[in-house]
Formats: structure tokens, sequence, C-alpha cells
């Protein structure tokens, strides 16, 4: 296992080309880098097929993790396991071990509700029910045993606020969700998973079915959630992940199959590559 | 997976009711077995061919069906003749010839054929066609007669699936023969026909089935008589309106008969309803 | 080849009929048309023959009288009466065996494909098993074996086999064309799987449901054969589910063939058959339209 936690050498206080915040700035919001899911030697197939082969990872709390890497490098089938909802795929067949604060959830008979409570997932097209926009987020919470009608009401403003989306659609709260825009569907998909208080959050390629503006809007959003919740982001977008990640793990196809080719802080993996195929990766995105 | 404990009986509620809808087709097929039984085992089988005439209520019954089977052969064989051509035509025109909104309209005109029930096919068949071809050929009540009716009530089926078929033929197929400079006729019987040609045979065969299995509209039209026809304008008596009109008072062995004839027909059925699946699977793998 | 496009077609993308030289083409064009012309006539005169015959006999008294002299004076009321109660045992066990059937063919198939399998080729036999080896059986079966003799409830049980397989088809499809979005977001938000049904698929799948119901009361409604010997023909008012009622689709046969001078009468109720169907056909489509414009289900 690669130890990440290895303070990164306290690389020259690189000022970020875009002019974002400097490497350490953001490191600090996330100093204290106790893993929150451990990923060991997780092997994903479909059927005959394998997707991920051999993955070893560990994603920090508080922290968000950039998950990047050429299409079709088992970026998702990755993300789909820590939540288990690879369950939903038929043949697919997981092993390995991933521990979510220290308890394992491949292969054991958990309670898969509890575990997606706390583990939320956003997903690259924005799916909102079809339901009004107050059923969207009320009624999960109904479901998971809020009974009264004034705490949701008010955990959904709250939640709506928190994404930006409150002034937006605050007159027209009974509306089918599915009018809104593709952007504001997304904000309240987010929304909508965050209304359940989940400690980490899974979000596949959130923007990149969104407009550029849209996109820029979801993406703020994402950086602002670092240090409150343990964020994995598998994103095609080198400068995204550029501008929000802590940390990156960098996934490329090795004889077929998925696999870490390298990960650590964005610092280093954005500045100091170690391995040749991630410096050549991240050198062809920029050129 | 650990769901809930209502989660958990619901999931078997839903089995249980998967169960019973699956076991409807056993049932059926033990029921006619259990009632053919007598008739199977003590005539014997070839008796339904060898007999020689069809007296099964008789103090020496006789259970010759072969005249059934020739009825119900001539019908199924002269409505596919006759419908299967103008079905196609039927599907062509909708897909290639009208206008679009005269096609939608055609279409739901055939969705209305098909919706038509087969008891008053089979009235106005009794009281407009047969007396039409008895000024021709008595009897009217006859093999054309039923020809004709089931021709009518399986068109809309063959159309309607063909339709489908043709319209799921790739549109890229269609551009390039257009691209080829070919006249219509040259696109659709060099292409699109060629394309759809697995869809349009499943079509014919579930037509096929439709047509074996029709009761109420041959029953009402084709006179019922048992004999071999020895022409068109002959009346004939298919197997399933043999069934209905003897079960209301065939008793024992005749009862017996009467169920393995019904027997006869769902194998048939399995075989064509078997035939036309094999036929669509061909078209996924190859 | 020299030709002149006279109008943009149809099809949208094929080349118009040619002029001229294509003599293979020029006839294959008259021909579609006349067989389109030669089905539309059929399908007008058929209608024309039943509106024009069928319509003059028509009246509230026909419709609120019993039957007199066999069928050849007086009403169809209890015709009526019983076809609808036959028509409600047969959608009251249907609906329930055919929903529960398809969610669990197209939400957990998967955990267990050989049972899926199973019940999925039984039910495509089932599909295509003749009316009348149905009436065999729901003879056998529901009137003698389980005792209900020549009953509604007898031809209600039949007639329920019959229109299941076309129920559970059409339900499976409507539920397999709901996006798997909303699964896996149900599943991403821990929601259980039957709550994610009833609260997001089954409400999505709704017009698709319908459309498959008014299919399935259309066969149940339009079916003969399978009622001859197991609801029977008794034209009384029905005065439990045990008692022997009178289809509309039996009415129709018996006037037909069996009662000399029925014929006025059979055509009226033919008339009112297909307005039945008619009627049905489209007030579930109008319930569906309504769901739709909610804004329950995506548009």
């Amino acid at each position: 296992m690669i130890d990440h936690t290895s303070p990164a050498t306290p690389s020259p206080a690189c000022e970020d080309s875009q002019g974002l915040r400097p490497w350490a700035q953001r490191r600090a919001c996330c100093a204290n880098l106790e893993p929150c899911i451990e990923v060991r030697d997780l092997v994903v197939r479909y059927g005959d097929k394998p997707a991920l082969d051999r993955v070893t990872l560990t994603i920090p709390r508080g922290c968000i993790t950039a998950v990047v890497g050429p299409s079709g490098c088992g970026k998702s089938s990755f993300l789909n396991t820590l939540n288990r909802l690879s369950d939903l795929t038929a043949c697919c067949d997981v092993s390995g071990s991933v521990k979510f604060e220290g308890q394992e959830i491949v292969g054991t008979d958990l309670d898969l509700i509890a575990l997606r409570r706390q583990v939320g997932m956003i997903f690259q097209k924005p799916n909102p029910f079809p339901l009004s926009i107050r059923e969207n987020l009320t009624f999960p919470l109904q479901h998971h045993g809020m009974k009264k009608r004034a705490d949701r009401e008010a955990k959904m403003e709250n939640m709506l606020r928190r994404v930006g989306l409150w002034n937006e659609v605050k007159d027209r709260l009974d509306a089918p969700a599915l009018g809104l825009s593709g952007g504001q569907q997304q904000r309240l998909c987010l929304a909508r998973a965050l209304v359940l208080s989940p400690r980490v959050l899974l979000l596949d390629e959130p923007c990149s079915a969104l407009d550029p503006l849209a996109s820029a809007v979801v993406e703020d959003l994402i950086a602002s959630l670092r240090g409150d919740y343990t964020v994995v982001i598998v994103t095609h977008n080198l400068a995204q992940a550029r501008r929000i990640a802590d940390h990156v793990a960098m996934f490329w196809l090795v004889d077929g199959a998925g696999t870490v080719v390298e990960h650590g802080s964005a610092a280093n993996v954005f500045e100091a590559p170690a391995n040749p195929i991630t410096a050549a990766y991240i050198a062809g995105a920029r050129g | 997976m650990s769901p809930s404990r209502t989660e958990t009986s619901l999931l078997w509620l839903l089995r249980a009711l998967a169960a019973i809808a699956g076991a409807i087709t056993l049932l059926i097929v033990v029921f006619l077995l259990v009632e053919a039984w007598p008739a199977l085992r003590s005539p014997g089988f070839t008796h339904f061919l060898s007999d020689e005439a069809w007296f099964p209520s008789s103090s020496t019954p006789q259970f010759n069906i072969a005249p059934m089977v020739a009825g119900t052969v001539a019908a199924t064989l002269g409505a596919m003749l006759l419908a299967t051509p103008l079905g196609i035509a039927a599907a062509l025109f909708c897909r290639f010839y009208a206008p679009p909104a005269l096609a939608s309209g055609f279409r739901r005109l055939l969705e209305l054929l098909a919706g038509i029930p087969s008891v008053v096919y089979g009235f106005w068949g009794l009281v407009v066609l047969t007396p039409l071809i008895r000024q021709w050929a008595p009897p009217g009540q006859s093999l054309l007669a039923a020809v004709l009716i089931l021709s009518l009530m399986i068109l809309p089926t063959i159309a309607l699936l063909s339709e489908t078929a043709l319209r799921s033929i790739p549109r890229s197929y269609l551009q390039g023969a257009a691209a080829l400079g070919l006249s219509r006729w040259r696109t659709i019987s060099g292409v699109a026909l060629p394309a759809a040609r697995c869809g349009i045979a499943s079509a014919i065969m579930l037509a096929a089935g439709r047509a074996i299995g029709e009761t109420m509209a041959v029953l009402m039209v084709a006179g019922n008589i048992v004999q071999v026809p020895d022409s068109i304008f002959a009346p004939v008596r298919t197997l399933t309106a043999n069934i209905a009109l003897e079960l209301g008072y065939a008793m024992g062995g005749h009862r017996a008969a009467l169920f393995v004839s019904g027997l006869m027909l769902l194998v048939l059925i399995v075989v064509l309803v078997t035939l036309s699946d094999w036929i669509m699977r061909e078209e996924i793998h190859g | 080849m020299a030709e002149k496009t006279t109008r943009v077609v149809s099809g949208g993308f094929l080349p118009p009929a040619r002029r001229g030289t294509d003599w293979p083409d020029r006839i294959a064009t008259v021909l579609m048309w006349a067989v389109a012309l030669l089905i539309t006539a059929v399908f007008v005169w058929i209608v024309g023959d039943l509106v024009l015959q069928g319509l003059p006999h028509l009246s509230w008294e026909y419709l609120s009288a019993g039957p007199e002299d066999a069928g050849r004076g007086g009403g169809i009321a209890p015709i009526l009466v019983s076809t609808l109660l036959i028509l409600a045992v047969c959608m009251a066990v249907s609906i329930p065996l055919g929903l529960g059937t398809a969610v669990l063919l197209s939400e957990f198939g998967r955990r267990n494909q050989f049972f899926g399998r199973l019940v999925r080729y039984s039910l495509d036999v089932l599909a295509g098993v003749p009316s009348i080896v149905f009436g065999l059986f729901g003879n056998a079966f529901f009137s003698i074996t389980l005792g209900m003799g020549f009953s509604i409830l007898s031809g209600g049980l039949t007639l329920s086999c019959m229109v299941l397989p076309l129920l559970i088809r059409s339900t499976e499809s409507a539920l397999r064309a709901v996006p798997d979005d909303y699964r896996r977001a149900a599943a991403a938000l821990g929601l259980p799987v039957f709550t994610a049904l009833w609260r997001i698929l089954l409400p999505a799948a709704t017009p698709g449901l319908i459309a498959g119901l008014v299919l399935g009361i259309g066969r149940a409604l339009a079916e003969t054969a399978a009622l001859l010997f197991t609801s029977g023909y008794v034209d009384r008012m029905p005065g439990s589910l045990l008692d022997s009622g009178r289809a509309l689709s039996i009415h129709i046969y018996d006037l037909a063939m069996n009662v000399p001078g029925g014929e006025s009468n059979a055509y009226a109720s033919a008339v009112v058959l297909i307005g039945l169907l008619l009627v049905i056909n489209a007030l579930t489509f109008r319930a569906a339209d309504r769901w739709l414009h909610q804004g329950i289900t995506p548009v």
C-alpha cells in the first residue's frame, strides 16, 4: 500500500497557474489525514471481463479526492463499489477489501440501507425523481424516519440554501423537478444526497453533462464541501481536478483492466508525478 | 443484502404470484391430459386418424378427426395465402408509400380492425358475406367464407407486426440504397424486406397461430359439416368449431375425444410459438 | 432516367415514384395503394353495415330491459350486467397476479434467472393458447373440479388466465422503459426497493400500465369461445357470482346462430359491444393523459 499519508515534501508553495489557492493552504483544510475509506486489492469483474485489478487506495476523511484517468479504465466501477451500487449490475463480481470507517463492506452481509445513507452519490446525468421539487427532498427523509413534517421542511430549506437553489425555487416547490434546468437538477440531486447527512459523497462526473456556466456553479459547490464531507469525485476534466482536489488517484488501463498507477496529494501528482504514465497524461492534457 | 422483514415477505409474495402465473400453463396441460386420457388409452391415438368416421356418441363410437384436421389446415392455409401478401403490402404502404398523416391514420385503422371481436367478424360474415357467396355458389357457408373471414382477422396482425419490423430497420440501410439511386420498389425488395425478414416471418407464425386457434368466426361461417372439403365452396368443420359445437352435450369417451383435439391444438400452438421465438432469436444472434 | 420529383413523399427518405421507364416500380406503387384502398373499403363496409343496421335498434329501453322471446325482443340489461361482472372478476384476479409477476420479472429477474426464464416461457405459450382450449380447461378445472359450475366466477377466472400474459408483458415492458437512473438514484439514497417501486417506478410507468390494462379489458370483452362452457348461456339477471350469466359476445353468437329472426338485435348488440370497447379505450387514455399532465411522470 502506498503510504500517501507521509507528509508530502513541502513542495515549494506553488501558486497554481490558474490563480487558485496554493496547494499548501488547500491541504490545511484536511490536515489530519485519517483514513475514511481504505481500499485494498480490490478486483471487479463483469462476467469474464476484468474491469479493475488490485486497486489499493486510501481515501482521507474530510478531503476531496479526485479519481482521474482515461475513459474505460474502471473509474465508475470503482466508485460503485464504495456504496455497493455494483450490486445493481448483473454479473458484477467484486472481491478484495473496502473498509468504510473500519467496517468491511465487500462481500459482507451488512445493512446496505444504512451504508448508502452514509455514503451519498451523485451521477453524471442529473436524475431527480419524477416528483415535485419538495418531494424529491422530503420523500427520502420521510422514509428514513423523520416523522415530523416541520422537521423535514426545515431540513429541505436548509439544504436547498446550502446548494444555492432556495431563492430560485422557493416559489415553486411543488412544481415537477424535471422542469428545472440541467444545472439546477444537478444541484437538487446534491441537496437530495446531503439531506440525509451522509459522511461520504461519491460524485460520478457530476459536471460533464452540464453547460460551462452550470458546471462552474456545481464545481464551486463541491469545493465548498471540503472539510464537512469526504468527497470522492470521478472526473475526466484534469483542470477541474486541479482546481478542487486535495488528493488525486490516477487510474490507467494495465493489461486490459483498470488499476491505480499513482496516487497522493494533488500537489505531488500534478507537479511532480512519479509515474511516467501520469506525467505523460497530465502533460498531454495540458498541452 | 439484509433487507427488512417486510421487504423479504413482499418478495416472497411476488414470487408466489409469479409462481401461480407460471403454473397456469402447467395446469392447463395437466387438465387437458387428464381429461383426454380415457380416449388416448382405450381407443388409442391411432384411432383418431384410422377410424371410418366421426360418430363419437354412438354405441360403437368412431373417432376419425381427419376431416376436422383437413378443415383447419385448409382454412388456415387459405387465410395465410390471402392475408400474408396483403398484410405485408399494407405494412409497406404504411411505412414507405403513405404520406405521414395518412400513414398514422391507416395504422389506427389497422389497430381498430385488430380490435374488432371475433364474434362480430363471424356475425358480419354470416349475415353479409355468406349470402353473397350463396348467390354465386350455394350453400354459402363454406370453406371460402371461412378463409375470407380468417384472412380479414389475421391481416391486421401481420400488417402491424411487419410494420414494426420494417420500422426497426436501421435508417442507414435505406439511405445507402437511396444514395445508390435505386428506385423505391428496388430499395424495398432489395434492402427493406430482406432486412426485416425475421420480424415478418415471426409475424406470419403468430398470425398462423391465431388462424388455427380461431373459433367463433369460423364456427359461424364455415357450415360445420364433417367432411373433407372437395371444393372451396364446400362447408367444413374445423377442430376448434368441433369442440365448441359438441362439448355442451359430450359425455364419457366423446368428451375425452374433444379434449384430445384440444391437446392437439395446444401442441400445434406450442410448436408455432417456439418457432417464432427461435426466428426472432436467430435475428438477434445472426 | 430523367424524372421530376412531383412532391415530397412519405417515408421521408426513399426516392419518389419514378415516371416513365421503371415499370416494376410503377406497378408496385399502384398495387400498394390498391391494397390500402381495399382494406379501407372493407373496414368501412363492416363498420358502416354494423352502424347502419344496429343503430336504429338502439334505445334506452334496449339497454335497460331484459330480453324477451329468446332475445328477438326486449333488451340486454341482464347481459350487460353479466358481462361487466365477468370482466370485474377477471380483472380482480389478473391485475394483482399480473402486476406481481411483472414486477418480479423486471425488477428481481436478475437474482433468479432460471425461475424468471421458466415463468416467461410458460407465459409465451399461454399467450398463444387458442381461446377454445381455455374454454376446455376452464370447464374441466373451474366448473367441474372446483365445483363452480356454469357461473360468472368460473367464466371470469378462465378469462383471467387468458389476459394474464398480455397484462404481464405490457406491465413488464412499461417498467423496463422507466430509466435506470431512478433505480440507481433510489438505491444510492438507501431507499428500499419496494419503496422506490411504489413511489417512483410504478407512477412513472403508469401510462404503459394503463395501455396494457386497456388491451386486457378489450381482449376479455371480446372473448366468446372461452365463455361458452364456463359462464354459460343463461340470460336472466344474475343473482350472485355463482349464477350463470350470458356475456354480450355470447349473446351476439346465440342470436345470430340459434335464434331465427334475432339478426336485428344481434346487430344492436354488436354495436353496443364495439361501443363499449371504444369507450373504455377513450376513458382510460384520458385518465392516462391527466396523469401525465399532473407532471408526476416525465414528459
